[in-house]
């Protein structure tokens, strides 16, 4: 049946059957890169497109890196006719009950949120889950809320948010990440404010 | 091939002798009933009724017709099983929610494994635990009942109840324990705690209506606890591991730091401690035999749940930390008592 | 052996899930809705078959102490291959089971069957095998992430069919365990008679 176990066979056959491999894995990438980039972008177009108003630039190629708290986020600024009508922030914390969580929110160009949209999460099914807007309106509560007046914490934290029954957590760290890309939005913002 | 033999000791044997136990347990559970009763009234007489009524009966349907065995229902302890999953929950449980309790409890945890005497884990905490994992909203809402026995909540608004069915919640009742975990989880110290919520000492030992129903009262407990000793019914030993062990464990906590832990007293009187202590983690089936065995399954318990409380995502962890134990028993059940041996010379 | 025995085998008396207990790590963490098990199930399936005939055409071939690692390489090859067209054309999908698609590599399935089976026979055969041993993984894949779904989140294929709250211990891994040992009990009770 089988070859004689001797270096020169082992070493042959296991080297053939790699470069078969690879060969085959070659082709299938180079098959498969443009689709699956395309897919990550669309995605992220996605996200962008339900969180910002209305736009005709392309924000995915304009965007530009920010750092706040020590963490750096991507930002995507929406214009229309090149006046700003809103910037995008995609931040992430690890503070959720499962994890991490990734969350792209849009600003309106006063500071204004005007909504958010989670890219991935690993928050328990039926409890933390309810950060996705398809799962539950608590995320929907933040549309139209301008940071600067109203206080991203749970109310049992002292701040004016409904946290989600049974899931204080995720709650807070919802909170925490939009939290997060208001000040990477400021920042941006300056950042706009001096260029022009 | 096809059959698995798991069968942990001991066995009970003699059915007379179940029964007697099994109705001493049923006795001993009673002040804890009628004080939970007298306090949220008829909904906690609906729970209890549900859950004693849905284990008898589930037990009786998978002895008669899945197993096709004389019933074994008449050794009362499907209804030491439903009384003790009634204490363990909220009086707000909805009876669909309740029923759900009872197929995990004398379903998957008892009948799966053969019945009484063969069960790995105990099925009322089984129950319970499933319940908590399914329905953590219900199951960690504690609402505040108007209760016909007591005028003075009359006035109380039902809009906590209405709670249940929202995805956004303001208010929710929580229990002393759960009020510590949040409120030390934000920074807050257990001075302020305190002050801003009266965690009277002697409504604890005596009665208050946040938490599940056998929860409302410490010496309803205590006074179960007597009777089951009276009778000799359990031994003392690990009840008293457990309360031993967590009031060591939260006593170092609190020497080190007051203002981040609660004392110990406090640690004993809240949550289902006591009750998982008396009547949950001297479950014959689940627990060791040997003394030896039942101290380091007493202290496991104290610790793990202290643990729990202290560490974990759950405000109180006494249910996981029994059912983590019973799943040693089986090990701890091979420590033999150290045969007397000496060296006798016949001559 | 007949052909269709050959099929028919891992799909009932030789269920890779039901009967020979194995690959229980994807299952137990997959099955979480039916669309999620199913999906799983089709990706090994389709590593299973391929694995299955390259393996059994080139076993002949392989000197026998490097027999493991040879059949390794290829199975990885396969399982990066969904991989990659899972991340094109179903990035949705990928999302979800994620970790779990590189994990089919070191499925204790696929190289049980290319080491029991196809190292021994011919490439049609083993082809088959591959073929019935990844629908019978598919099958209890698919029930059991229909009944986990079903009582966990109270909907069958992503449509909600049960109002208001549903068992969600049913949905994470207690859950999987429970549901998984009584379908256990069920299929090999049914198939007894």
């Amino acid at each position: 049946m089988a070859r004689e176990s001797n270096f020169k066979n082992m070493f042959l056959c296991l080297l053939i059957i790699c470069f078969g491999g690879s060969a085959l894995l070659g082709g299938v990438y180079l098959i498969t890169y443009e689709p699956i980039v395309a897919a990550q972008a669309a995605r992220v177009n996605q996200a962008l497109g339900g969180v910002l108003p209305q736009f005709d630039n392309m924000p995915a190629e304009e965007a530009y890196q920010v750092e706040a708290d020590g963490k750096k986020m991507t930002v995507y600024p929406g214009t229309l006719n090149g006046e700003l009508t809103g910037v995008a922030v995609e931040a992430t914390t690890t503070k959720g009950f499962g994890g991490q969580i990734k969350v792209m929110v849009g600003f309106l160009p006063d500071g204004t949120i005007n909504n958010t949209a989670i890219i991935s999460h690993t928050e328990t099914p039926g409890l933390g889950d309810k950060i996705d807007p398809r799962k539950s309106n608590f995320s929907l509560q933040f549309n139209q809320k301008n940071p600067e007046s109203f206080r991203l914490a749970v109310k049992k934290d002292g701040g004016q948010v409904d946290a989600i029954t049974a899931a204080t957590i995720s709650s807070r760290a919802f909170c925490d990440v939009l939290e997060l890309a208001y000040k990477a939005f400021r920042q941006s913002i300056q950042k706009e404010g001096g260029d022009q | 091939m096809d059959k698995l033999l798991v069968s942990p000791a001991p066995h009970l044997h003699s059915k007379e002798n179940t029964r007697r136990i099994m109705r001493d347990v049923i006795i001993a559970l009673m002040p804890s009933v009628l004080v939970s009763v007298y306090f949220a009234g008829l909904s906690a007489l609906l729970v209890i009724v549900v859950s004693v009524a849905g284990c008898v009966l589930l037990e009786h349907l998978i002895v008669r017709y899945l197993m096709k065995k004389k019933t074994t229902v008449h050794d009362l302890s499907a209804v030491v099983t439903g009384l003790i999953l009634a204490v363990n929950l909220p009086v707000s449980s909805p009876w669909w929610m309740v029923l759900i309790g009872c197929v995990a409890a004398i379903g998957i945890a008892k009948m799966t494994f053969g019945g009484l005497g063969h069960n790995l884990f105990n099925p009322a905490l089984v129950g319970r635990v499933f319940l908590l994992i399914s329905f953590p909203v219900q199951m960690t809402n504690w609402s505040l009942n108007n209760s016909i026995f007591r005028p003075d909540t009359w006035e109380l608004p039902k809009g906590l109840l209405g709670a249940q069915g929202q995805l956004l919640d303001a208010t929710s009742g929580a229990t002393p324990l759960g009020i510590i975990k949040e409120g030390l989880a934000n920074g807050l110290t257990m001075e302020t705690l305190s002050q801003q919520h009266d965690f009277s000492y002697w409504q604890m030992l005596f009665g208050h209506i946040d938490g599940s129903l056998g929860e409302a009262s410490a010496l309803a407990v205590l006074l179960g606890f007597a009777y089951l000793l009276l009778r000799k019914v359990i031994k003392p030993l690990i009840p008293v591991a457990i309360l031993v062990t967590v009031a060591v464990f939260s006593g170092i906590l609190w020497l080190l730091d007051p203002t981040m832990n609660a004392d110990p007293l406090f640690h004993l009187l809240t949550g289902g401690l006591l009750l998982g202590a008396v009547f949950m983690a001297t479950d014959y089936t689940t627990s060791p035999m040997s003394p030896l065995g039942m101290l380091i399954y007493g202290m496991g318990i104290g610790v793990m749940t202290m643990i729990i409380r202290v560490w974990g995502s759950y405000p109180e962890g006494v249910s996981f930390a029994i059912l983590f134990m019973n799943a040693l028993t089986p090990l701890l059940n091979k420590i033999k008592p150290i045969p007397y041996r000496k060296e006798v010379s016949l001559g | 052996m007949s052909r269709l025995k050959t099929l028919v085998n891992g799909i009932i008396k030789g269920n890779p899930t039901f009967v020979l207990v194995l690959g229980m790590c994807p299952t137990l963490g997959t099955s979480t809705s039916a669309i999620n098990g199913m999906s799983m199930g089709l990706a090994t399936t389709f590593v299973l078959m391929l694995s299955n005939l390259v393996i059994s055409l080139v076993a002949g071939l392989v000197p026998s102490k490097v027999r493991i690692p040879a059949f390794v390489v290829v199975i990885a090859v396969f399982v990066t291959v969904v991989q990659l067209v899972m991340q094109a054309y179903v990035p949705a999908l990928y999302q979800t089971l994620g970790l779990f698609i590189p994990l089919i590599v070191v499925n204790c399935i696929v190289l049980g069957r290319a080491e029991a089976f196809a190292s021994k026979n011919n490439p049609f055969d083993s082809f088959l095998d591959g073929l019935g041993s990844g629908l019978g993984f598919t099958l209890s894949l698919t029930v059991l992430g229909t009944v986990r779904e079903l009582l966990g989140s109270g909907s069958l294929f992503g449509i909600k069919i049960i109002p208001g709250d549903a068992i969600l211990v049913f949905i994470l891994a207690p859950g999987a365990f429970i549901a998984l040992g009584y379908l256990m009990v069920l299929f090999n009770k049914l198939k007894k008679a």
